[in-house]
């Protein structure tokens, strides 16, 4: 569970993210919001990446923030990016077992870790190939294994269905919904496409403009009048 | 199942291993026999700077750290080293070793900026420390053999030479005993590009972020590729200090502080990407004027001028080849052999050739 309160982050004269405060209880969660709303900036908070100016994230009872940055994925914090980060000129094998090495990983454990997670993602029979030579959709597979490889407890994903094509991003959403059985991590997607985070989150939170407008069980989420307004551009009634 | 090929040799790396030992051999045995002493001598400054591109092929390939003080940290090696064969009697090796250490240390201070600094900024921060080294070689001398600290005597009587090792003595010896040095250092860092460092340095190059989302600690690995980088330059400092036997301050002045800049594009120009960039490199900063001096009398009055092909080789290899000649010239040569053998097939099945 990852308790999050009052979080506020400041760049100068702008708030991207003004004392929010939401739950994420288990399995997959969304965070959705427009663009702008600050769910990056959310993520970079809890991976180490932006100091917030107040607040507090708890996880599993853990106060994550005092944690240092590269030190939190080797307590269980993972995550992706919007742009890929898999590294085109090594292997699938090399850039999953990075985040395993770098994430406490033992020597010995490495091959059976990286395996397991390239077993989840369906990649085994390409762990030797380049990244560079792989399709978007595998790269977005890799990117996902590289995320799960070894012990996770929080696994944030940032877009991971960016850029893919409908069927593809269903594939996607059948691997993400597993993670939770799989590796008893607890999943944080963020995504803008709606199909993938009702498939995928049995609750959500809302964003926008930095502040929560809306948090609980993903179809009642996202009818919420006041999500329709912010995130689907409903028009007012004058 | 395919993850155990990595267990396995794949047959290109055997027969990769195998013609660089027989390159290797050749440099060691035929070359110095083949070669006048002048030209051993070229050979001998091509294998110091490829260790000194090494450094810099790991820091701008591997990690994405621009440094543009590698020459004056080839200086300070050179100096270290000569004031250790100097002042104790310790063995070749131990002396390059020591070197190695001390200048490490050194380039590790300097690398300190790195932590919080990329990219022009980073460049810039390393040539100034190569600006203050160019203005300090010349106002303190390069030990000739005195006493004090600095170790450097203005008596005629003074300026005794680098010993070099006793088993290479000669030119010939020296030069095989540089390329074995610099096989080590290639190594060194074969072992740590394909190591769990190595795997760092990528990621941080991606990205930073990303590479700490990953767990890396970026401080350290980044800290450490200015170390290894200078722990190496320092090993071709000593061996620069017994390659020249004597060494003055004129070689590494503020007017020599453009080399550092020429060191980076003739890394960039050898390729970024290979650990035979650097080796490239070295060919185009030590070989090329020697035959171009050799060849034009041009070059002989007027050696800056390439700097001029420098400048047109860098842009080429940017605009056509990010990935380098190393790169670059087997993948030309291979086209033009097939445009080549293209072309006799078709000489040969035209009419007039049935006659």
């Amino acid at each position: 569970m990852i308790e999050v309160e009052r979080l506020t982050v400041r760049f100068g004269g702008v708030t991207p993210l003004d004392a929010v405060t939401l739950t994420f209880p288990e399995g997959t969660c969304g965070l959705i919001g427009p663009n702008g709303a600050g769910k990056t900036t959310f993520l970079n908070v809890l991976s180490g990446l932006v100091r917030p100016v107040a607040g507090s994230v708890r996880a599993f009872g853990e106060d994550l923030l005092r944690i240092t940055d590269f030190r939190r994925a080797r307590w269980g914090l993972r995550r992706t990016f919007q742009q890929e980060q898999a590294i085109q000129r090594l292997s699938i094998f090399d850039n999953v077992g990075l985040v395993q090495e770098h994430c406490g990983g033992s020597r010995g454990s490495r091959r059976r870790d990286v395996e397991r997670a390239l077993e989840f993602i369906g990649l085994e029979q390409l762990a030797d190939e380049r990244v560079g030579m792989l399709s978007a959709r595998h790269r977005r597979l890799v990117e996902v294994a590289r995320a799960v490889v070894g012990e996770p407890r929080v696994v944030l994903l940032d877009e991971p269905g960016a850029g893919l094509p409908d069927e593809e991003t269903e594939h996607l959403g059948r691997v993400i919904r597993r993670i939770p059985e799989a590796f008893g991590a607890l999943v944080v997607l963020v995504d803008h496409d709606m199909s993938l985070v009702s498939g995928c989150c049995g609750m959500t939170a809302v964003l926008d403009f930095g502040k929560v407008i809306a948090s609980g069980p993903t179809n009642e989420v996202l009818r919420d009048e006041h999500v329709l307004r912010a995130y689907l551009g409903t028009e007012e009634q004058v | 199942m395919a993850t155990g090929k990595a267990l396995r040799i794949q047959p290109q790396t055997s027969a990769r291993a195998v013609a660089i030992s027989a390159l290797l051999l050749f440099c060691l045995l035929a070359l110095p026999a083949l070669l006048s002493t002048y030209w051993v001598k070229v050979l001998t400054a091509v294998a110091i700077f490829a260790v000194v591109a090494l450094g810099l092929n790991l820091l701008f390939g591997r990690v994405g750290l621009v440094s543009l003080g590698q020459i004056a940290l080839l200086a300070v090696g050179s100096w270290i080293a000569a004031r250790l064969f100097f002042l104790t009697n310790m063995p070749f090796p131990v002396v390059l070793l020591l070197t190695g250490v001390l200048t490490a240390a050194i380039g590790t201070l300097v690398g300190l900026p790195a932590l919080r600094l990329s990219g022009l900024h980073l460049a810039l921060i390393t040539l100034m420390f190569a600006g203050v080294i160019a203005i300090v070689a010349p106002t303190t001398n390069f030990p000739n053999g005195g006493s004090g600290v600095l170790g450097h005597t203005e008596s005629s009587s003074g300026g005794l030479v680098v010993r070099r090792p006793g088993i290479a003595e000669s030119d010939a010896a020296y030069f095989r005993y540089t390329v074995i040095v610099a096989a080590i250092m290639f190594l060194l860092a074969l072992a740590h590009v394909a190591s769990k460092t190595g795997r760092a340095w990528a990621a941080i190059r991606q990205s930073e972020p990303a590479a700490l989302a990953a767990g890396v600690n970026t401080t350290f690995y980044k800290l450490y590729a200015f170390t290894l980088a200078s722990f190496m330059t320092g090993v071709a400092g000593g061996l620069y200090a017994g390659y020249v036997g004597r060494l003055y301050s004129y070689q590494f002045s503020g007017a020599r502080t453009i080399d550092s800049v020429t060191l980076l594009a003739t890394v960039l120009m050898g390729g970024i990407f290979s650990l035979w960039g650097a080796v490239v490199a070295a060919l185009l900063q030590q070989l090329l004027p020697a035959l171009l001096q050799n060849w034009f009398a041009f070059f002989e009055t007027n050696p800056d001028f390439l700097l001029v092909l420098f400048g047109v080789g860098v842009l080429q290899v940017l605009v056509t080849a990010p990935e380098g000649l190393v790169t670059q010239l087997p993948r030309d040569l291979r086209n033009l052999g097939r445009l080549l053998s293209r072309a006799v097939r078709r000489v040969g099945r035209s009419p007039g050739s049935a006659t």
